[in-house]
């Protein structure tokens, strides 16, 4: 179905050379379409970013970036975050060298873990911001943090349901193709995550915190 | 916090439209219960009928739950024409308000009228013009390019049950509680808590966020059917041009929708959770919701004008008999407009007092969109040239519009000029204007394809003299119900004016009223030429399946198509590739051999997410908290569960699609070609005899 | 070319007494600029879309079907020439209509001060719900529904809202600038001949929107001069209290004059310190469960 002038069926990202033809024809638009999804989550983001842009000294009077963010909680979520991504690429790395579940298991369960640490500290964080009345609806500024970090968090936290969604697809049918290809794509979202919080760390918590 | 609180949220007795007729027995309140009546009794008609004629059953297993693209396109027509009968109405009823009410109350309540125009506005824009074309795309663009379905047939059905999500939205704002009075774009701080507090300004949140959502994903499918799917040979250069602008208004909708989605997910947040994104206090700045539903707006008008540009490509190059002048041209422009459309936002608020080179700026954008458009009229004109132009009703329809959408450029270069801008922004100039884009622009291409592609889909033609009338109404109609607007709109007159004080505004009042109605009738015209066309099928039949002597691949099989829309692959060499095959005698061949041919199975998944996620909203708008949470778990917990399911495909043997072949190229064997000048008579078997 | 067809234009819509509501009969040189940039801009596209308006029906009937002398010929589809005639020109009108763009817009600018050997009189502008209120700052008085302003002086107006986002426009004079809550933006008028005309907020913003409008008067210095000294007589005092009631939501019969004014009042109205009666309504309506 592809064109002929595609010789090599490759999509970007991971590639199951091994699989027969029409698996790899399915893999490709399918895994396709999920970079095009990103892309306009990515969007999603960039619009969030623009208003936080324009919002940053809209305080109101009250709490300030600086006096809210606490960089070593920051630095770790950014740690934990990446180190999750990394543990995901051994997924990857496991769906495509290994036969079986086992190493795909591991690294999830691996990868879950740390996502949860993430959570853990953003959620401990929000609520200490509750504490001091930094609250979303203090200022506009607030608003827009909470929702920008808690848009972030709330993807992390809906990877991390699709995780278990698909600990059980494992668990059932093995490495399918079906279960393959959406790991591919949780793969390429988990990933994605990492991007959009680098930028949040640079962008709210770094610039937040200078002065 | 009481039973019947937490049961119903904020639904009262008195949000029932009839209930506040009763107590409100006044003109404008008979309208609103007038119109709940109607929208309710039309429910109880539409499903009585059904369960009398017994087709629930037909309806779920062949329509409701199908993944076929073909079917769901037609699903997305039905929806579109049932809201644009009500909107259409809608119109009719505010431009009678703005004829009697001239320092009088008028018909209408004030409420009352901006309901109207907030409605009217939203439902042209979501649940009509995007619904048309999604749908037109959905029939035509896997036919176009030689693939049996679009790449994600299953979410290609959420999408379409999510936009009918928000149009029983809408519908249901008839009848419990009232739309917003905030106009389609919604601005706050007048959308805020603060200013409304009803449930007007949630309505509209969440019946555009479904509507969103359903963009959002139609456009991500189509785009990958496109790039994916195309069948061999089908390289960019040999698309069809509606194809082209399938593929460019898929773009646009991935990249658009997103901030408009952004938009109304923070005003929920203001009115939900008391933020401040666009309050007029604590921070909240209302110019970033200006920004960003326009960064969504004005791509948005591409959206809607794109397709149809698409459907003029095609439609001028086969009733011309003649190959499409100017194709390099063609694409060129398309993409340039697509582009051009992300840089001009900034035109719909000239005046928020930005200074003036940025002003400048985007003014200079805005005409620079005037040189595609401009190229594209020509090539069009220059495809008939040297043609044989068969003047029928898509034709007229299409040269109606390249005359009259013109004028709606010149006042759009005149809007573009910040200076002049400054003077009729606001005013019944600019609503002359985008109406004059898209009534020419989407509307009568939208009726042009339709009446050029119905045969292939139905298998019948539709009734010329019927098209023609409809013709009539709509261009006349147009004129007479917008030249007034621009007139009154020099003259100063504000758009969603609910009374004017002017007697001197009255003649340009009557005559707008009068072309309003001509646009209903053209309507009636439309919907009485499918019921005429309907009861005449048995001599406009057209089984071999090209009518129109026509180009492109969605000719050279039979009409209706059969589900797998082509018996194999086919090899595309050329541009035109149909006309080619016509030319060498490929057409009508049998296939060397048939293989099996894999379908997705059908599945109620698509129905359950879509109105899943619309009892989800419902519940939003009422705080109805149970509701909301129900509707989550059903959508959330169907999209899991289909992700657990490995049987979704069924196989069609290779001998049934051989069958099918065999017999319709029997069929095509024992027609009798006919040449153009015989199309419109009963002749046409859908066999054209080659002519050049 | 230009000027014969603005004489048309002119004298046949010279009988359509609706476009003597707005900026085609301008009253003072801001609207005059813009009615020149609109049958200037107007006057070049027609000659744009001229061609398409003939050119499509023509073709269109000269090549039907039925019309067996026209030449056919199917497989034609491209003419660099062709091609050069529909990008060029309308590339090389886009060019000359955007040199003359950008100048306009920077002499137009709303917020570029008139020239004018007199200073500029102040005047600042709150939109409310459903009315217009006019300070003016150095005189020490304020008017509702109505702006008088002496002839031949340019005007400067500064805007904030008091209410959701607001657009005023006075079509025969100037035109329209958005007022929004918490920031401020400007207007410069200038009104050339002395006369009675007319302005509208053109932002919808409720049930009362159609009767925002309020009479603009331009009046000779002299007489301006013998209203600011009567209006100075007027008892009433614009300070918070009269703008807390003055901004609940109503429609006013007549306009109203504040003799004196509260220093600093429309800055307090900018940076919103000063409580707004609409507030004070809808919790009103919320506690007898409107």
């Amino acid at each position: 179905m592809a064109g002929v002038s595609q010789p090599e069926l490759r999509h970007v990202g991971l590639n199951l050379t091994d699989e027969p033809r029409e698996v790899r024809e399915q893999v490709e638009s399918d895994v396709f379409g999920f970079w095009v999804f990103l892309m306009s989550d990515a969007v999603m983001f960039a619009c969030l970013f623009a208003v936080y842009a324009t919002v940053r000294h809209a305080t109101a009077g009250g709490p300030t970036a600086a006096q809210e963010f606490k960089f070593h909680s920051a630095f770790w979520e950014t740690a934990l975050l990446l180190t999750s991504s990394f543990a995901y690429g051994m997924v990857s790395i496991s769906m495509k060298h290994t036969r079986g579940r086992l190493w795909i298991a591991v690294f999830m369960v691996l990868t879950f873990c740390l996502g949860a640490g993430f959570l853990k500290m953003e959620t401990h964080d929000f609520i200490t911001m509750f504490h001091d009345g930094a609250t979303p609806e203090r200022s506009g500024f607030f608003s827009c943090v909470f929702v920008l970090v808690g848009m972030h968090g709330f993807h992390v936290f809906s990877g991390m349901m699709w995780m278990i969604v698909m600990g059980l697809q494992l668990a059932i049918y093995g490495p399918d193709q079906r279960t393959k290809i959406n790991l591919i794509r949780l793969g390429l979202f988990w990933h994605f995550l990492d991007v959009i919080w680098v930028v949040i760390f640079t962008v709210v918590y770094l610039q937040g915190l200078i002065r | 916090m009481t039973f019947w609180h937490i049961l119903l949220g904020r639904l009262t007795w008195t949000s029932i439209a009839f209930v506040r007729t009763w107590r409100d027995p006044t003109i404008s309140g008979i309208i609103g219960g007038g119109a709940a009546a109607v929208a309710v009794g039309g429910a109880v008609v539409v499903l009585a009928l059904l369960t009398y004629l017994r087709a629930w059953r037909y309806l779920w297993t062949e329509w409701m739950t199908s993944l076929d693209h073909k079917k769901i396109g037609i699903m997305y027509m039905v929806v579109a024409g049932v809201m644009l009968t009500r909107a259409l109405i809608e119109a009719v009823v505010m431009r009678t308000q703005q004829a009697i009410a001239i320092n009088n109350q008028g018909i209408v309540a004030p409420a009352h009228f901006a309901e109207l125009f907030t409605t009217h506005g939203t439902i042209m824009i979501f649940f009509v013009g995007m619904p048309l074309l999604i749908g037109l795309m959905n029939y035509v663009m896997p036919l176009q390019i030689g693939a049996r379905d679009v790449a994600f047939p299953y979410m290609n059905s959420i999408s379409l049950w999510l936009t009918i999500g928000g149009g029983i939205m809408l519908m249901a704002s008839l009848v419990i509680g009232k739309f917003s009075t905030g106009g389609w774009s919604g601005y706050p701080p007048y959308t805020e808590l603060a200013f409304n507090g009803g449930v007007g300004p949630d309505y509209w949140i969440w019946s555009v966020s479904l509507s969103s959502l359903g963009a959002l994903m139609t456009g991500i499918n189509f785009a990958v059917t496109v790039y994916k799917l195309r069948a061999p040979g089908m390289t960019w250069m040999r698309l069809p041009l509606f194809t082209w602008t399938t593929l460019c208004t898929s773009i646009l909708m991935i990249f658009a929708v997103p901030p408009l989605t952004i938009a109304t997910l923070l005003l929920a947040a203001d009115r939900y959770l008391g933020m401040h994104f666009f309050t007029n206090d604590l921070g909240g700045n209302m110019m970033n919701f200006v920004n960003l539903f326009w960064l969504f707006g004005h791509p948005e008008v591409y959206i809607l004008i794109l397709p149809p540009f698409g459907v003029y490509s095609e439609v001028v190059s086969a009733y011309s008999s003649k190959e499409l002048y100017g194709y390099t041209s063609l694409v060129i422009a398309t993409m340039a407009i697509a582009i051009l459309s992300f840089t001009v936002w900034l035109h719909h608020f000239f005046t928020m007092g930005q200074s003036a080179p940025i002003n400048a700026f985007f003014g200079i954008a805005t005409m620079l969109i005037g040189i595609p458009t401009g190229v594209k009229i020509y090539d069009w004109i220059w495809t008939m040239f040297w043609g044989e132009v068969r003047l029928n009703t898509a034709m007229l329809f299409s040269i109606g519009f390249m005359v009259t959408f013109v004028i709606g450029g010149m006042s759009g270069i005149i809007l573009a000029t910040p200076p002049v801008d400054y003077m009729v922004h606001n005013t019944l100039f600019l609503i002359a204007h985008f109406h004059n884009m898209l009534i020419p622009g989407m509307l009568f291409g939208v009726i042009a394809g339709y009446y050029y592609w119905f045969p292939k889909a139905f298998g019948f033609r539709l009734s010329e003299t019927w098209g023609r009338r409809a013709f009539y109404c709509w261009f006349f109609g147009f004129y007479l119900a917008f030249m007034p607007l621009y007139v009154m709109g020099l003259g100063g007159v504000a758009r969603r004016s609910q009374e004017l004080f002017d007697p001197a505004l009255r003649p340009w009042t009557l005559i707008a009223e009068f072309g309003a109605l001509l646009l209903l009738t053209g309507l009636a015209c439309i919907f009485i030429q499918l019921y005429v066309s309907i009861r005449e099928r048995h001599s406009t039949r057209v089984p071999v399946g090209d009518p129109w002597d026509a180009r492109g691949l969605e000719w050279s099989m039979s009409a209706p198509p059969p589900e797998y829309n082509f018996a194999t692959i086919p090899q595309v060499s050329r541009r035109d590739a149909f006309y080619w095959r016509k030319k060498y005698d490929g057409a009508y061949q049998p296939a060397d051999h048939y293989r099996d041919i894999e379908l997705p199975k059908n599945s109620m998944c698509g129905i359950l997410v879509g109105m899943g996620l619309t009892a989800c909203f419902f519940g939003f708008v009422w705080h109805i908290w149970w509701l909301a949470f129900l509707g989550f778990a059903i959508a959330l917990g169907t999209a899991i569960t289909r992700s657990f399911m490995r049987d979704v495909k069924r196989i069609i043997p290779a001998e049934e699609v051989a069958a099918h072949d065999r017999r319709w190229l029997d069929r095509a064997a024992a027609a009798r070609p006919i040449s153009r000048h015989l199309e419109l008579t009963p002749e046409n078997e859908g066999l054209a005899k080659w002519q050049g | 070319m230009t000027t014969v067809f603005i004489c048309i234009a002119a004298t046949s819509l010279s009988g359509c007494s609706v476009l003597r509501r707005g900026f085609l009969a301008p009253a003072g040189p801001i609207a005059h600029a813009e009615r020149h940039e609109f049958f200037f801009v107007g006057a070049v596209m027609l000659v744009v879309i001229g061609p398409v308006i003939l050119l499509a029906p023509l073709i269109a009937w000269h090549y039907r079907l039925a019309n067996t002398k026209s030449a056919f010929r199917p497989q034609w589809g491209f003419s660099w020439i062709l091609e050069g005639l529909i990008w060029v020109p309308p590339t090389l009108i886009v060019i000359f209509l955007a040199v003359f763009l950008v100048q306009r817009t920077e002499q137009l600018d709303p917020y570029r001060p008139i020239p004018s050997k007199l200073p500029p009189l102040q005047v600042d502008v709150v939109s409310l719900d459903w009315k217009w209120l006019f300070i003016y700052p150095t005189l020490h008085i304020a008017s509702v529904n109505q702006l008088i302003v002496p002839a031949d002086r340019p005007i400067q107006m500064h805007l904030t809202s008091g209410t959701v986002m607001q657009s005023l426009l006075m079509p025969r004079l100037a035109g329209q600038i958005y007022a929004m809550a918490g920031m401020e933006t400007q207007l410069h008028i200038l009104i050339s001949k002395p006369g009675n005309y007319w302005g509208e907020n053109a932002q919808y913003d409720g049930d009362g929107f159609v009767h925002q409008k309020f009479q603009v008067m331009g009046i000779t210095p002299q007489d301006f001069d013998r209203w600011v000294a009567h209006t100075q007589q007027t008892p009433k005092t614009l300070d918070s209290e009269a703008y807390t009631s003055l901004s609940r939501q109503s429609i006013l019969p007549q306009p109203i004059t504040f003799g004196n004014v509260e220093p600093g009042i429309f800055s307090k109205i900018v940076h919103q310190m000063i409580p707004l009666g609409y507030a004070a309504q809808h919790e009103k309506a919320k506690s007898n469960g409107g």
